[in-house]
């Protein structure tokens, strides 16, 4: 059995969210925009499933869209608040590409981060003016795992640019952040489903009640017309039951989490040569500007994609960066805004803990990954 | 694994002889093209070939170290008025350079490709090409100590024969390459592909430098990385100005086509390519041949030839090998040869027209 150390790009299912999704793949198969007694059933559950995920995210029903994916969610956000409110968009130089690119798509500005990833915020009141529609800044980033100072970037918002609407991606931040709170002041946040263990293809955008966005998709009434298309019940009420879990077990599971973490990447240091730590970790073990599952670390004169053909082969998944369309490692634009260049971009690699890590994860890590390095650098 | 039959079909021989294969697709090119093995579907079908034979599939990225070692010099050679082979280069930098060298740290014993050639484990001694059949020129020629030597042979079937582009190898690479293909006909290979259902079994065989899209050619990528500059032809008999072309940096000496000069009816060969004169030197065809070439750095399959020695000189990948004399900085034919380009490549063969002994780039 491997050890799975890439909980940042998806995470196991959990056993709530499987159970809650089999009798809506089998029995209760109704389409929930119908008026019958076989659509009601399946209404019914997206109804509690809304209430459901709105309490977790501190947030009414109402202000819940179901989406595809998380990328989609960003994509809503970005390009629904434009088509709403117009005016010019402003991101962070480290969004996931789902923001940066639609972003990027409107003639957006990106906006400085410093050697840690934290958005520059003289760069970005330089950015802001009142012309500007939209800002998004995400809450954790998904590489390196740094979070972000979202409830300044809002009150800079408000400042400079008080017509603009904010959004954050929360994607990233959903396993070890409490939402409600870390969120509170955006417009539009950003949540995927299969990073706190519900199932692949769900996205949820929580839109402010006085939030007007455009539509990006053009059909049918579901979610207020916000997001035509029929529901995918199934994944709706898994993604309310793995949040749901995920939300009760977070305050028992960010410091167990965050050990074993600290083991990990205090471990990593103290054994290999030539290692440095990215995001806000200040060399010494303090981390406390990251979220708790991450451990991104640069491993000098050793190349990426062997580090971690190796350590698969080992039996250890990890990963770095993000793959172009053949597959082919790409240096991170995250880490390149770091100011590192891309031939140290290229020794990246991305541990990241999650529900299932152990105890003898990181014993096993621990063991390997050097032994991984040293073959390499032989 | 390119996503061509060849590698697909040299990984399935080795996964079916019992060697522990994993398959790995380069992607070299990060720009606009449509040919050659970086487009994503080229890369899907080597992925969908590993699946099918039961191997492991990764994606190495080797697009900077491409650029800088094959393409700027690709690009600069252009501008200097010479005309490299791109995919020598690769083979020299990438192939059997970068990605051997990841699999030698990775914990691989060999690294097989699909080219059309024969890699046999016993040195020749016996005459052939070796006048001397003994000595090695120096004591630092060969990689391992002297252990035998790794013979490089002309793949089976002539028609597709790669040996030419593999003429940089030396017994360092050789120790660790194979080439399960290279026993086999083209048909055989196909035959083979099918027979396994490979999805790659009837894709038709690459033929284009792959870094450069067949629409916008190789004008179209040159013109967008260096200046391209018009010049004119002069008749190298008379002296006389006969004509222009748009791009001195396109002409390649030995060229015939494209030039559109003709004298006395006859069609006219460029001679001499002079990029800073912004000239054309051009003359028929008996001028267009030459009973040597200059070489320069040889590279030796075993060991370097004494001066004097005879063998087989070919000066394009498909192109017949002519009997010649190994001088030491030249390769001397028996017969003129057509002109070949400063840039180019000589493999040098033995009598017996089968093992490569060397190959070396033209000196301009």
């Amino acid at each position: 059995m491997a050890i799975y150390l890439d909980h940042a790009s998806t995470t196991p299912m959990r056993p709530e969210a499987l159970a809650a999704m089999l009798p809506y793949l089998t029995e209760h198969f109704g389409n929930p925009s119908g008026s019958h007694s076989v659509a009601r059933a399946a209404r019914l559950a997206i109804d509690e499933a809304r209430d459901d995920v709105a309490e977790s995210l501190g947030c009414e029903p109402g202000e819940i869209v179901f989406t595809g994916s998380g990328t989609e969610s960003d994509n809503l956000a970005v390009l629904g608040a434009h088509a709403a409110r117009g005016g010019s968009v402003v991101c962070s130089a480290v969004e996931h590409h789902a923001v940066l690119l639609a972003c990027r798509a409107l003639g957006g500005t990106t906006v400085a981060v410093d050697q840690a990833g934290v958005v520059d915020l003289e760069a970005l009141s330089e950015a802001l003016h009142r012309g500007v529609g939209v800002v998004s800044v995400m809450l954790a980033n998904n590489e390196v795992g740094t979070i972000q100072p979202l409830a300044e970037v809002v009150a800079l918002v408000r400042d400079r640019a008080p017509e603009a609407v904010v959004h954050t991606d929360a994607i990233a931040a959903v396993p070890w952040l409490d939402i409600a709170s870390a969120a509170r002041g955006a417009d539009l946040v950003s949540v995927s489903a299969h990073k706190f263990g519900g199932p692949k293809g769900v996205g949820v955008l929580v839109v402010r009640a006085e939030t007007r966005l455009g539509p990006v998709l053009h059909g049918g009434a579901q979610e207020h017309g916000r997001r035509p298309g029929t529901h995918d019940v199934a994944g709706i009420v898994g993604t309310a039951a793995a949040l749901t879990a995920a939300v009760a077990g977070r305050a028992r599971e960010v410091p167990r989490v965050r050990a074993l973490r600290d083991r990990l990447a205090d471990g990593l240091l103290a054994a290999i040569d030539g290692v440095t730590e990215t995001g806000s970790a200040d060399g010494h073990g303090d981390r406390g500007g990251k979220v708790a599952g991450s451990c991104h670390l640069l491993v000098s004169g050793v190349d990426q994609e062997e580090l971690l053909l190796l350590a698969d082969d080992a039996g250890v998944n990890a990963s770095a960066g993000a793959a172009c369309a053949s597959g082919a490692l790409e240096p991170s634009h995250v880490l390149l805004a770091l100011g590192l260049g891309v031939a140290e971009a290229r020794t990246a690699v991305r541990f990241s803990l999650g529900p299932t890590t152990t105890e003898a994860d990181i014993d096993g890590a621990l063991a390997l990954i050097p032994k991984v390095v040293e073959q390499l650098r032989r | 694994m390119s996503g061509g039959v060849d590698s697909s079909v040299a990984a399935a021989l080795l996964a079916d002889a019992g060697h522990d294969v994993v398959g790995a697709t380069l992607k070299l090119w990060g720009g606009d093209s449509d040919s050659g093995c970086c487009s994503v579907s080229d890369v899907d079908d080597a992925r969908r070939v590993a699946d099918q034979i039961g191997i492991a599939h990764h994606v190495f990225n080797f697009t900077d170290d491409f650029d800088a070692s094959v393409v700027a010099p690709y690009v600069a050679a252009h501008a200097a008025g010479r005309t490299p082979n791109p995919c020598i280069e690769c083979n020299r930098h990438i192939k059997f350079g970068t990605l051997l060298e990841r699999a030698r740290r990775l914990g691989f014993d060999a690294l097989a490709t699909g080219h059309h050639a024969r890699v046999d484990g016993v040195a020749r001694v016996d005459g052939g090409a070796r006048v001397d059949g003994g000595a090695r020129a120096d004591g630092g020629a060969r990689a391992d100590g002297g252990a035998q030597g790794r013979r490089l042979l002309r793949g089976a079937d002539r028609a597709k024969d790669q040996s030419y582009v593999l003429s940089m190898l030396a017994q360092a690479e050789l120790a660790q390459v194979l080439l399960p293909v290279g026993a086999l006909t083209k048909a055989e290979v196909r035959a083979h592909a099918a027979g396994l259902g490979l999805r790659t079994a009837f894709k038709p065989d690459s033929q284009d430098v792959c870094f450069i899209h067949s629409t916008a050619g190789r004008r179209g990528f040159l013109g967008d990385r260096l200046p391209l500059h018009p010049g004119e032809i002069v008749d190298a008999d008379s002296g006389d100005v006969v004509g222009t072309v748009p791009a001195v940096e396109l002409v390649t000496v030995g060229q015939r086509r494209g030039l559109g000069v003709a004298v006395d009816g006859r069609r006219l060969y460029a001679l001499d390519v002079d990029v800073d004169a912004r000239r054309i030197l051009v003359g028929h065809a008996d001028a267009a041949r030459a009973d040597h070439v200059a070489v320069c750095r040889p590279t030796w399959i075993d060991r370097p030839l004494d001066s004097g020695a005879r063998v087989l000189g070919q000066t394009s990948a498909h192109g017949r090998a002519a009997p010649c004399t190994w001088r030491g900085d030249a390769v001397v034919f028996d017969e003129p040869v057509p002109l070949v380009a400063p840039g180019q490549t000589v493999a040098l063969y033995d009598m017996d027209d089968t093992d490569v002994v060397a190959g070396s780039v033209l000196a301009a």
